[in-house]
């Protein structure tokens, strides 16, 4: 247990500097969580006190390097929850295979294996010549990551009992070659993706998709700035694209719902209308 | 009388759920303290929790979803993998970070979450379970003025949890099995 609890005022007071000091926006994230991973570096890197924590943030730019790294939660799977993806076979991606082209925005991809698994999925569609996936993430070290399309061995197991239940009907170690306790990924795959850094907090719409997933990240943000982030995506997805969450995450709360109706159970909405 | 000053946390791991299902059938219809349970659950196998709980209790079951408000009459459950903390405004997250003491939900995470909003009006109760989850929780509970209750280890099926909580502190309250739901009824209306 540590003993130097971070006041909700000090984060509050924290948050406020890195905006002013580097444009981060970390204000309209949800508190508890952001105050437990705050917390936990703190701790981590020893500082004997808050102001001390506060200094070093406003002086060193690498400092606060780390701290994107550290207080973003960049837990992620391949193929988590296979009844999704599931539903992405059977039922998204034969609409998307009308489209002579197809552009695909992973927001918030963290290491990429989400976009890997969009991507094998696709290959076993016949789909992924004429697709693009974009994978964007705020932290950039989990983006020079997700380009490099290396996943512990350890995870393979489970991966491959995800893409069964997910539908898969191949070898899952098709896909990739191992090498000790490293698994690269085909580079078939990585050639049809495009990693870079966004901030859904303060970047702007970069291009048109028929399918936007965002799975996992609004949890972290108050409803403010959820809303602001749904404008983003309604902005970004063509009428009749997509839009997947999370699988504790809803689009019902927001402004943007009554131009959207959800497909079956899981957390994919279909825009219906454009904005008036 | 309405009572959502105060928050009852229900944890538990292997061991714990026959607990659980008996406090919540004590605690009758209309309970006036909010109640949330932690459990270690089997991932999506058993998503029939929910169904398992109502036939057992007339409150409100309900799968925890993120920035719900928490309300009296309902007995809110941990989703699957992901841990549940408590906001200042008294709404729930959900957090999807690396596992605590091998476990998401865990049960540390959640209670050093509720202590820090509830504070003296939270009733932690630990329940059996194979892992030390809670035991630091507890501690957590203790220090912002929360009521601590552990289910004797010596009734519990599996003992592991609540011993490491009486290994670490001294709880407020050691509570055979059986006594537990007539105590955590009477508790509402003190
Ligand atoms: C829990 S991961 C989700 C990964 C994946 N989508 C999944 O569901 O498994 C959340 C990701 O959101 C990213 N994130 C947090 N704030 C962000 C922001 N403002 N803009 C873009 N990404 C952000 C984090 O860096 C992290 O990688």
């Amino acid at each position: 247990m540590e003993t130097n609890p971070i006041q909700y005022e000090e984060l509050e007071l924290l948050l406020n500097d890195l905006y002013k000091r580097y444009g981060y926006d970390f204000t309209e994230y949800s508190k508890a969580s952001l105050h437990r991973r705050v917390q936990r570096l703190y701790t981590l890197d020893n500082f004997p006190s808050f102001a001390e924590f506060r200094y070093r943030l406003q002086s060193d730019s690498h400092y606060f390097r780390r701290f994107v790294e550290e207080i973003t939660v960049n837990v992620t799977e391949m193929l988590r929850d296979p009844s999704f993806y599931r539903t992405l076979r059977t039922t998204i991606l034969p609409i998307l295979a009308t489209y002579p082209f197809i552009r695909i925005w992973h927001a918030g991809c963290s290491t990429g294996e989400e976009v890997y698994s969009m991507a094998i999925l696709l290959k076993e569609a016949g789909l992924l010549h004429k697709a693009l996936l974009y994978g964007t993430d705020i932290n950039p070290l989990v983006i020079e990551k997700a380009r490099k399309g290396i996943f512990p061995v350890s995870q393979m197991q489970k991966y491959s009992e995800n893409y069964i239940q997910s539908g898969g009907v191949k070898d899952f170690s098709t896909y990739y070659t191992a090498n000790y306790h490293l698994a690269k990924f085909d580079s078939g795959l990585t050639g049809k993706m495009i990693f870079s850094t966004h901030n859904l907090v303060s970047d702007f719409s970069f291009n048109e998709f028929q399918l936007i997933l965002c799975r996992n990240v609004l949890i972290y943000f108050e409803r403010e700035l959820q809303a602001k982030v749904f404008k983003l995506f309604d902005y970004s997805l063509e009428n009749f694209g997509y839009l997947a969450l999370g699988s504790k995450e809803s689009l019902r709360f927001s402004s943007i719902a009554d131009r959207y109706r959800q497909v079956g159970r899981e957390k994919i909405w279909r825009k219906v209308h454009e904005a008036g | 009388m309405k009572q959502d000053n105060k928050l009852i946390v229900n944890a538990g791991s292997a061991g714990s759920l026959q607990v659980v299902l008996a406090v919540l059938t004590a605690m009758g219809k209309d309970y006036p303290i909010p109640v949330l349970v932690v459990l270690h659950r089997n991932n999506t196998f058993e998503s029939s929790l929910e169904e398992l709980f109502a036939s057992r209790t007339r409150l409100v079951i309900k799968e925890v979803e993120e920035k719900d408000a928490i309300q009296p009459g309902v007995v809110y459950i941990s989703p699957a993998d992901y841990h549940v903390l408590i906001e200042q405004d008294r709404t729930f997250s959900l957090d999807y970070s690396e596992r605590v003491n091998y476990s998401r939900p865990s049960i540390d995470v959640t209670f050093r979450s509720a202590a820090e909003v509830y504070g003296s009006g939270l009733i932690a109760l630990l329940l059996s379970g194979g892992n030390a989850d809670g035991a630091e929780g507890m501690q957590w509970v203790r220090d912002g003025g929360g009521l601590t209750i552990v289910q004797d280890p010596q009734t519990a099926e599996v003992p592991y949890m609540p011993q490491q909580v009486l290994l670490r502190m001294t709880v407020d309250i050691v509570a055979p099995t059986e006594e537990l739901p007539e105590l955590i009824h009477s508790l509402a209306y003190k």
